[in-house]
């Protein structure tokens, strides 16, 4: 495994087009009156097609506020933000499906919204529902689901979505640790798949490190662009595997050490 | 579209006998995992529902019965003041051999229902934009939450004047009793929704009017459908206020007109007949039509308390 900081890693799923899926360039927030401390300061992150990015750091640090600029849920105070091809795909920790809506039809909803013709929107969701493995849910009601079918559905429901982006803000952190690694196993499978591009945000430097290509580390207020890595580990990872933990082992030193700094100051 | 692009594989997965023994671990693990955390909710059997739901009012109902025919035989009050429960069936059946019940009922709760779909049609557009405008909310909020309070039958005598006695004069009453609840029900339940729905619907691509109808009306309906169904109540109560003040002859004879002729005549029979066909009507629509619609609403959504 390597260390290096921006370098791209030597996989399949490396654009042979010097494309992008984001570009944030010098990207900044500062939430009320452009006054107080910035949230995130000169955001430099560029995501390249296929990639797929975990951005670590701690709790507060800005990382939701960044997909939520992706996302064009709210405006950076300064700086661009690009996104290539249609409107990103958001999932949140809660899974934000709508309860009045059957799984398959939460799906539909998202076809249509995207301009899918309703002919085409049944078959196209039970593909998706499919592609989670879960064909025969179409008509359960969510609060039928379990925690882990809730993330799946969503996931089903990002999916429908016709962006190549897909944005996930700690979208398994409520759930238990069996069924995390199943998901992260699952998320790895339908990545490569799909060939989407991935921003995944956690504070679970494991987690990072067991689904990422490239991890970025954010340090906290201002939020920046601490360090990163480039991972080569093989897919499937395995959570508990050695790799997985020693590199881990450094982040989260480096991690500690940005936190650290806080309290010295 | 988003269906499996398989060109594109990570080389770290390939297709050869270990990865798919252990692609089909992983999916065998996911539905022991799913199957675990399912259960079915068990129904209950109708004899149970039966007992638990029915019996009650209905011995409820005899009580009160007996309570009644006890004050009548005691004479609490003077026989023409209290009449029995059998007197007041023989009223009712003398209405009904006279074959007028069906033309009375139907006048009120013609006029209740036209009443209350007017309501409803102004009631819903006002809501919204009371509940997303804020400057329209600082103006009339506060007016529409005080009209709920204000008991319509005060707006019987100017509606009279500004109307004459007839059926205008009539539906303007039961509009403002019913048109405040349908609205503020309305905003309430937009004031109730998750923002993480709202954002969600934008995520997805739901703006303007598709944000509306896809995401804010049906995720307000639990509020919205409490509403409606006080809506109805006050829709009724002013119906039957406005029918009992304002008699005339281009009215018809609806229910509050059957009580005031009973008034008139010093029937009182003929003017219980009439108390319990308004109560009737009144609970009869609620069971009929709103409980077993706000019972869907909230099961969908898993909110129904297993009651
Ligand atoms: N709408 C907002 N108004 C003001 N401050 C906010 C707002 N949203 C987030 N913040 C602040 O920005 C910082 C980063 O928040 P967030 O992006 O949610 O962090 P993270 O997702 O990394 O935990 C926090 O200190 C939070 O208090
Ligand atoms: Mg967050």
């Amino acid at each position: 495994m390597t260390q290096t900081i921006s370098e791209a890693t030597p996989t399949a799923t490396t654009p042979v087009e010097t494309g992008f899926a984001v570009r944030l360039d010098q990207v900044t927030k500062v939430f009320g009156r452009g006054r107080g401390t910035p949230v995130l300061d000169g955001i430099d992150l560029t995501v390249a097609p296929g990639e797929f990015v975990c951005l670590l750091g701690a709790s507060g640090c800005g990382k939701s506020t960044l997909l939520n600029l992706i996302a064009d849920l709210d405006r950076p105070t300064s700086g661009t933000i690009e996104v290539s091809g249609d409107r990103p795909a958001l999932m949140f920790q809660d899974h934000a499906l709508f309860p009045w809506l059957t799984a398959g039809k939460n799906i539909e909803l998202a076809l249509k919204l995207r301009g899918v013709p309703r002919d085409r929107r049944r078959a196209e969701a039970d593909e998706l529902l499919e592609l989670v493995r879960l064909g025969g849910a179409h008509k359960k009601r969510v609060h039928e689901l379990s925690g882990g079918m809730r993330q799946r559905v969503a996931l089903a429901r990002a999916l429908a979505q016709a962006g190549d982006l897909l944005l996930m803000d700690e979208p398994f952190a409520a759930l238990d640790a069996i069924t995390r690694d199943v998901l992260h196993d699952e998320l790895t499978r339908i990545w490569a798949e799909t060939g989407r591009s991935v921003v995944f945000v956690t504070h679970n430097v494991r987690e990072a490190v067991r689904l990422a290509q490239r991890v970025v580390l954010m340090s906290s207020r201002p939020g920046r662009i601490a360090r990163e890595w480039t991972i080569d580990i093989p897919q499937p990872r395995r959570i508990e595997s050695t790799g997985v933990s020693e590199l881990s082992v450094e982040i989260t030193d480096q991690l500690r050490g940005e936190i650290r700094r806080h309290g010295r100051a | 579209m988003a269906a499996p692009d398989l060109t594109k594989t990570d080389p770290g997965i390939g297709a050869d006998a270990a990865d798919k023994h252990a692609e089909e671990d992983l999916a065998g693990l996911e539905a022991g995992l799913d199957a675990l955390e399912s259960y079915e909710r068990e129904r209950k059997p109708f004899s149970r529902v039966l007992l638990e739901k029915v019996l009650p009012p209905v011995i409820a109902i005899l009580l009160v019965l007996a309570v009644w025919q006890i004050a009548y035989s005691m004479e609490v009050k003077p026989r023409y003041a209290l009449p029995s429960p059998q007197d007041v069936w023989d009223a009712f059946m003398v209405q009904w051999k006279k074959g007028t019940v069906f033309d009375i009922l139907w006048t009120s709760l013609s006029r209740g229902i036209l009443g209350f779909l007017i309501a409803v049609a102004i009631g819903t557009p006002l809501g919204l934009i009371v509940a997303r405008v804020s400057w329209i909310r600082a103006a009339i909020g506060p007016i529409l939450s005080g009209l709920q309070s204000l008991p319509s039958v005060a707006w019987v005598p100017p509606a009279v004047i500004w109307f004459g006695l007839n059926n205008s004069a009539i539906y303007a009453v039961v509009l403002l009793g019913a048109v405040p609840s349908i609205a503020n029900g309305l905003v309430a339940g937009i004031d109730q929704i998750p923002p993480l729905y709202l954002r969600a619907g934008r995520v997805l691509g739901a703006r303007g009017l598709n944000s509306v109808w896809h995401v804010m009306l049906p995720a307000s309906l639990p509020g919205y459908v409490a509403g409606l169904k006080q809506g109805w109540a006050f829709s009724w109560r002013s119906l039957m206020a406005a029918e009992l003040i304002a008699a005339g002859p281009e009215l018809g004879s609806g229910l509050g007109q059957l009580m005031d002729q009973g008034r008139d005549l010093g029937d009182m029979p003929m003017m219980l007949t009439a108390v319990f066909m308004i109560l009737i009507v009144g609970i009869g629509i609620e069971m009929l039509v709103f409980t077993p619609v706000e019972r869907l609403v909230l099961r969908q959504r898993g909110l129904a308390t297993s009651k």
